[in-house]
């Protein structure tokens, strides 16, 4: 499939370091945590997963989301997608939790408003590093009970998501989900281990991708060579047991580069 | 079990270069999915970050990339080639590439210490200035850097070929005179996509290789004409996805094939097609597979 051309209709400035980019084009059948290769023209392209049907929501952090912060409304983009797997959604009835870092609450803001009719419980611990940069906080709280922490402590709780995490009763939830930097996910995988609670959770992974669908390894991860671009971006905790998560990644050159 | 240069391998199905092998991991699991052989990554002597992105996009009738040779260099990736020999259980080659003899030799030596069951040389890659293609189509340069590879190992040296050539038969000669115990035959084809909509070119690289099914007769074409010249084994590649297409690269005149792109579809196409060919041969009242290869030159 080549790049479908979409214009971008509205920029929503979430956070200082965080827009959200809606285009004209809905990927109507996209899986909640399935990911769409963004191509800046003449630039780079680059995997990001989807916010809303038909927007991305994006952190600046290098050279390919910088350009892409130089757009305007009515510039067009590249999409290619979705792709990848997505979160398996609950059934109903169910008790669900969400835990988001930063830019995290991404994948998870459309998946409390996607289960919130149908589950009985849609409980959110919403971490960032500061009060300016809490994302989709208004998203989460519609859905159900949001506990926040902030890095300095400027709004509610000073500390990390790891720390409520600590301090709640996981096993009333039927499923956990979660995104966030990775030493984040790390140590609620070191919690959700401790509590026998990995089986019922899903986490939603970063890593460099190149071809983006499934065919050059590069961001396979070890020891099962499992590809984050496919057999991914959202893994089940069973799955990441003894992997290179938490540990390392690989760069464009499959270097390793330790967290 | 058959034998292709002397390497044991079970079934005719080799994972190809540049697909699924930048880690230890990721080959050692293509060899569980059922590939008969698996070839790493191409490495070089530095590490390379490759072209930027898009760098492989899917088209109607293949895929088109310019992936720019990405890979941690030889010492980086020695502890990978390690795991894949160690747990593999299947032959692992290692793919190298470089600009000149020396610095193949350099590649060569570094990786040795693993023990890799091959070399496949990559004289091939259509995008990558200096390196593959720009040495692999010209035959003088082939026979200098096959000749400085197969003199200093034991082990077998396989030759990927570019069918961006005028005559594949020339380099798959020179290749055999440098001392190549086979060839593998093609690479991508040359090509690009350009957006109608903006007027970019759609690789990060502008241009490409074009694989997958649109490329498979032009594959058949070079594998015909190089059974038709070389004393040499063929290892056949280029848009098989099924059994059918391997049986018809074999009858063209391969020994083994190898698949890349159709590992989109699944990575269970090795298993599926070394399972295929081995139904037809028997449906056919064939014993094995040196009973077909090359069979279409008698049939005309």
């Amino acid at each position: 499939m080549l790049p479908l051309n979409a214009n971008i209709v509205k920029i929503v400035d979430e956070t200082p370091s965080t827009h959200t980019f809606f285009f004209d084009h809905l990927f109507e059948d996209a899986i909640i945590g399935q990911f769409v290769m963004v191509w800046i023209r003449g630039v780079d392209e680059i995997p990001m997963t989807l916010s809303y049907k038909n927007a991305i929501t994006v952190q600046k952090v290098g050279d390919a989301t910088s350009r892409l912060f130089d757009l305007k409304e009515g510039d067009s983009l590249g999409l290619r997608g979705p792709f990848g797997k997505g979160f398996t959604l609950p059934k109903e009835g169910e008790n669900i939790l969400l835990i988001a870092g930063g830019v995290g609450a991404a994948p998870l803001a459309p998946l409390a408003e996607n289960v919130f009719p149908s589950c009985s419980e849609v409980t959110t611990i919403l971490g960032a590093r500061n009060v300016n940069e809490l994302l989709f906080m208004d998203r989460f709280l519609q859905s159900g009970q949001v506990y926040i922490t902030t890095d300095d402590g400027s709004a509610h709780r000073c500390g990390f998501v790891t720390d409520v995490l600590d301090e709640i009763d996981v096993s009333k939830y039927d499923r956990i989900y979660t995104c966030g930097p990775e030493m984040m996910m790390k140590r609620v995988f070191g919690i959700l281990e401790r509590e026998s609670a990995l089986e019922r959770t899903e986490f939603s992974l970063h890593r460099y991708f190149k071809c983006g669908i499934g065919v050059c390894g590069a961001c396979c991860m070890d020891d099962a060579g499992l590809r984050v671009c496919k057999d991914g971006p959202v893994f089940n905790g069973k799955e990441l047991v003894g992997s290179e998560f938490g540990k390392y990644t690989r760069g464009p050159s499959g270097q390793k580069k330790l967290f | 079990m058959m034998n292709i240069t002397g390497l044991r391998m079970k079934n005719p199905t080799i994972l190809a270069a540049g697909i699924m092998g930048t880690t230890g991991a990721a080959l050692i699991r293509m060899a569980r999915e059922g590939a008969g052989a698996v070839v790493t990554k191409s490495i070089g002597s530095q590490p390379k970050d490759g072209h930027s992105n898009p760098s492989m996009v899917k088209l109607d009738h293949g895929h088109l990339n310019a992936m720019g040779l990405p890979n941690p260099s030889y010492e980086d990736f020695l502890p990978e080639l390690e795991k894949a020999k160690h747990k593999a259980g299947v032959p692992v080659i290692a793919s190298i590439f470089g600009g000149n003899a020396d610095e193949f030799r350099k590649v060569a030596e570094g990786l040795m210490s693993a023990k890799p069951d091959a070399f496949e040389l990559n004289v091939s890659c259509p995008h990558a200035m200096g390196y593959g293609a720009s040495v692999g189509t010209d035959p003088v340069m082939v026979k200098a850097v096959t000749l400085a590879i197969s003199e200093i190992t034991d082990i077998p040296v396989w030759v990927k070929l570019t069918p961006n050539v005028t005559d594949i038969v020339t380099i798959g000669k020179a290749a055999q005179e440098g001392g190549a115990n086979a060839v593998v035959a093609i690479n991508t084809v040359r090509g690009m996509a350009i957006d109608i909509h903006s007027g970019y070119p759609v690789l990060g690289n502008r241009f490409g290789g074009l694989s997958g099914e649109g490329i498979r007769p032009i594959a058949v074409k070079c594998v015909y004409d190089l059974h038709e010249k070389l004393d040499i084994p063929i290892i056949g590649v280029g848009g098989i996805s099924t059994w059918q297409h391997a049986i018809e690269m074999i009858m063209a005149g391969a020994s083994a094939v190898q698949i890349g792109s159709a590992v989109y579809e699944g990575t269970n196409v090795f298993s599926d097609i070394s399972e295929g060919i081995n139904r037809f041969l028997k449906e056919y009242g064939y014993t094995n597979i040196e009973d077909i290869t090359g069979i279409a030159h008698e049939r005309f």
